[in-house]
């Protein structure tokens, strides 16, 4: 191996929620054994998480796609999903579509989005309706002065 | 880190080698090499989850033995709140202190005493603003190591105060010293303790510099001399009623006790090793921050279901409930003017890193790079044959150099096979050629 990079693919089907949250999970157990800084694997699932629960519910599922390189993590959230209609709208906090029983499940606080933007150092979201809706969250990997070659 | 004293140990004698406690330790700390099981030292929480499992009783916890109080001029026993679930007699609390009395112990300080006092303390805490929320309880040892290992984000988390056992052994040695004179050192506190974990915390303590409890006796050794004791005691006739705690107190012996004491909404309580995880998870990522305080104990139902315990915990918590019904809510609490210093921590509590790959990332990454491409070649059965709790256990090994792919039986199956298959087309080339001899016998 000469290239320094790690990827994951997870196929997330939808309208699971007993499985919504796996994929993210295992991304966290896979920075956490690489020893990168608390904070970074923090910011990371919490954002996966939120992405990886929206495409559950909204998106009708999807795949999510994991680069890992020295110096960034990368997740790549995309469904074919309804897509959303005015994404500035969505951004904003507590401002959600989501029905009573999913309300009923703990969902639908409309925290979702502005908190992807929030731990996130880069958040680049495309949508189109009736086409899908993919998230691109990067996080970036701190140096702690220590490296090879 | 190798100085690290466990309770937790396996007698290799009796180990089969089977892999039972290899799939059932929480923090994959478990292997199975040369045909014993071996613990990895710095991932053991003391959880005792392997003792209770073990089908060959080769796991066992390292306390001190009853005779070992005779080393102190002044013998003082500290009984957790646990313990007054494991008699069926119905005036246990008066019986119980009695027997240990009689059992050559000169004064009994309850553990459930100190826990109003931690449970009054908390409270105060809580009320203020200082605390990350939600708070974590600080009483289960297994609970504070498995969060260094697995959770250090989770570490500014954990409430700031020493445990209930430490505080009852600190005010007790306190009394003793007054009552009888005597210098501290004279004076010997023993804990009577349910689980492994507590006697690796009075050996290596969590958030305080030194513990001060001497000595730490399994309830499963005490308890037919302390049952034979009660009953000669129950004979003679019991004095006054003596009890220090009230309801508070010895709830802290079943799960959700100490939470609910803190009299706040907003608390949880999870007992129950895998269900400590799935919360401290949720923590970690926030999806808790709606809950003021978290108890989190690593055994079933609390510490009541410690394994050094005797009876089954729902039976224990049952009787527990009836004793305390009869009591009254509290019979300790700390003053208006402020937390006692010390019982507050007085050391750092740091992470401990012993999952990550290595300690640069682009070699962490290098290495993991390498485990995805062996468990990809292993066959994904989570066997446990080769002695490790998973496929990706066993790739992790090999990367960390402590194994090879030939401890899967799977792949060494292959390996065989191939030989086989090679050496008889071989033959068959050979044969063909008239290069081959039969013997006959
Ligand atoms: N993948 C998606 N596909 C379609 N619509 C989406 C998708 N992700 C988000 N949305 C829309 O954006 C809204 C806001 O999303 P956000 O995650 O912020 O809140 P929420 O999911 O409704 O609630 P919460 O995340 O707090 O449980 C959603 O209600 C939904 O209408
Ligand atoms: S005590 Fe718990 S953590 Fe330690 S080896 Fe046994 S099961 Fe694993
Ligand atoms: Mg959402």
């Amino acid at each position: 191996m000469t290239v320094n990079s790690l990827h994951y693919h997870y196929d997330v089907p939808g309208d699971d929620f007993t499985r919504a949250g796996v994929a993210s999970g295992a991304v966290k157990q896979i920075l956490k054994q690489l020893g990168l800084n608390p904070e970074t694997v923090r910011k990371m699932s919490i954002a996966l998480y939120e992405a990886e629960i929206n495409m559950v519910i909204h998106g009708g599922g999807g795949v999510i796609d994991i680069d890992i390189d020295d110096d960034k993590i990368v997740a790549l959230v995309s469904d074919q999903g309804p897509g959303i209609e005015d994404l500035d709208l969505a951004m904003q906090e507590g401002w959600s579509t989501a029905s009573e029983q999913e309300r009923n499940l703990g969902f639908g606080a409309g925290m979702g989005l502005p908190n992807m933007k929030k731990y996130s150092d880069e958040l680049e979201i495309n949508s189109e309706v009736g086409v899908g809706t993919s998230v691109k969250i990067t996080v970036n990997i701190e140096k702690s002065g220590e490296q090879r070659d | 880190m190798s100085e690290y004293f466990h309770s937790v140990t396996l007698n290799t004698e009796l180990c089969h080698g089977c892999i039972t406690c290899v799939k059932r330790c929480p923090t994959e700390a478990i292997r199975v090499r040369n045909g014993k099981a071996q613990i990895i030292e710095g991932r053991c929480i003391d959880c005792g989850e392997c003792i209770r499992v073990c089908p060959h009783h080769a796991k066992y916890a390292i306390t001190d033995p009853l005779s070992s109080i005779k080393e102190f001029k002044f013998k003082v026993v500290l009984p957790p709140p646990s313990l007054f679930g494991q008699y069926k007699r119905q005036e246990d609390l008066e019986l119980i202190r009695a027997g240990l009395l009689k059992l050559g112990f000169d004064a009994v300080y309850e553990v459930a005493a100190a826990a109003e006092l931690v449970s009054s303390a908390t409270r105060q805490l809580l009320n203020g603003d200082r605390l990350k929320k939600p708070v974590i309880s600080s009483a289960c040892p297994a609970v504070l190591r498995l969060i260094r290992i697995r959770f250090p984000n989770l570490i500014d988390n954990i409430l700031p105060l020493s445990p209930p056992m430490e505080v009852a052994a600190m005010l007790a040695r306190r009394r003793a010293v007054r009552e009888t004179g005597l210098s501290p050192e004279d004076i010997g506190i023993a804990f009577l303790t349910p689980c492994p974990a507590k006697v690796t915390s009075i050996r290596n303590p969590i958030g305080i510099k030194k513990s001060e409890v001497d000595l730490a006796i399994s309830v499963s050794e005490i308890y037919p001399a302390l049952l034979s004791a009660m009953n000669e005691c129950a004979e003679e006739g019991l004095g006054p009623d003596t009890a220090q705690s009230g309801r508070t107190g010895m709830s802290w012996g079943n799960s959700g006790g100490e939470a609910a004491a803190t009299l706040t909404t907003g608390y949880l309580a999870a007992d129950g090793i895998e269900n400590v995880i799935n919360v401290l998870e949720e923590m970690e990522d926030d999806r808790l921050s709606d809950q003021v305080f978290v108890e989190l104990n690593a055994c079933p139902a609390g510490c009541v279901g410690g394994v050094l315990n005797i009876e089954n915990p729902y039976v224990a918590v049952t009787r527990m409930k009836h004793l305390q019904a009869y009591r009254p809510v509290s019979c300790n609490s700390i003053s208006e003017a402020g937390i006692p210093p010390d019982m507050k921590w007085d050391a750092k509590v740091e992470p401990i890193d012993t999952l990550r790959l290595d300690p640069s990332p682009t070699e962490s990454i290098r290495m993991m790079g390498e485990l995805e491409e062996i468990e990809s070649r292993l066959y994904g059965l989570d066997c446990g044959s080769c002695g490790a709790p998973s496929c990706r256990a066993l790739a992790e090994d090999i990367v960390r150099g402590y194994s090879t792919e030939d401890a899967c039986i799977y792949l060494l199956k292959d390996k065989v096979e191939s030989v086989r298959d090679s050496l008889l087309s071989l033959t068959i080339n050979k044969r063909d050629k008239g290069e081959v001899h039969k013997h006959e016998s």
